[in-house]
């Protein structure tokens, strides 16, 4: 029996391909657990087949990269390049997740937190 | 969730099989998300297969959940595999997480050491969750965090990754933790 051929893999998609042929990093740093939020106002015309379905499922709400990886079956890694230069075209804002310096903002912040899991 | 809403990013690093993404469930709101991340034998994640041959690359399940913390503070919860392999991988997710739980099995003490260098290394304050498993022989603490070389501040709980209330013990030890280290207000 031959090995089965990377053609034959079912589900194979090719990650160069989604990501519109640009891997490239830009300039806009994201997280897994960076929040997606879309402007409505910037116009959809001239995306590519999976830009244009990341910014159909973020119009509706706020979407973390990791949620939009699995809603476009994509890995995280290749989920990152398409959101960020729909940030670079300003299609996205991306909220990195919160990171507490030493301040007494955060520590109010930090409380919040702490109600909300006790609440669980 | 409002556009406004801040996320938050909380990383379970832990042995195979330790209850990793039983605990993710556990605190999660909606049944745990899986993305499969592929990663060359170094261990980075890569997002291009072009001139990578199969045998150079291996594929990762990366677990999450999502919790509303409050009406605009969501919590994203990782699940990532402790073994050095996955250690870039893990590294990456590290960055920008508020801190870690280290989970741990008590038949099997040392194959956490790998998830406690993680977080050493990155400098990030974790929790360490021992996980109840049935016919576990129960270690003192004091035994415990002598094999792990914890320092006195670092929270070390007994929780039922399978139970909401116990799996959060975790988190909120995690965050009395980060509180513990913030300043306090000056009048």
């Amino acid at each position: 029996m031959s090995p089965p051929s990377a053609h034959r893999r079912r589900g194979m998609v090719r990650p160069y391909a989604a990501a519109g042929g640009n891997l490239t990093p830009t300039r806009s740093t994201l997280d897994p657990a960076t929040l997606l939020i879309a402007d409505p106002k910037v116009p959809l015309t001239g995306l590519g087949a999976y830009p244009h379905r990341l910014m159909a499922l973020c119009l509706p709400g706020v979407l973390s990269v990791a949620e939009a990886a699995v809603r476009l079956e994509l890995p995280v890694a290749v989920t990152m390049p398409i959101a960020s230069r729909l940030v670079d075209s300003g299609h996205l804002v991306a909220r990195a997740p919160f990171v507490p310096a030493a301040d007494r903002h955060d520590r109010a912040f930090l409380e919040r937190i702490l109600d909300g899991l006790r609440k669980l | 969730m409002p556009a406004g809403a801040e996320a938050v990013k909380i990383v379970v690093v832990g042995p195979f099989a330790v209850g990793k993404t039983t605990l993710v469930g556990a605190v999660s709101d909606i049944a745990p998300l899986r993305t499969e991340e592929r990663m060359t034998s170094a261990g980075a994640m890569v997002d291009v297969l072009e001139r990578l041959g199969e045998k150079d690359t291996t594929t990762v399940a990366m677990d999450f959940g999502r919790t509303a913390l409050a009406e605009d503070i969501v919590l994203y919860i990782f699940g990532a595999p402790g073994q050095p392999r996955f250690a870039h991988m893990v590294r990456t997710l590290l960055e920008g997480a508020l801190g870690g739980i280290v989970m741990l099995d008590e038949r099997r003490v040392h194959e956490s050491f790998d998830a406690i260098d993680l977080m050493e290394t990155a400098g990030l304050p974790y929790t360490v969750a021992v996980n109840h498993f049935p016919d576990t022989p129960a270690h003192r603490e004091a035994e415990l965090r002598d094999a792990l070389s914890l320092t006195p501040t670092t929270p070390l709980v007994r929780v039922d990754a399978r139970e909401r209330t116990s799996a959060t013990r975790a988190l909120i030890a995690l965050v009395t933790h980060l509180l513990s280290r913030t300043p306090e207000p000056t009048p």
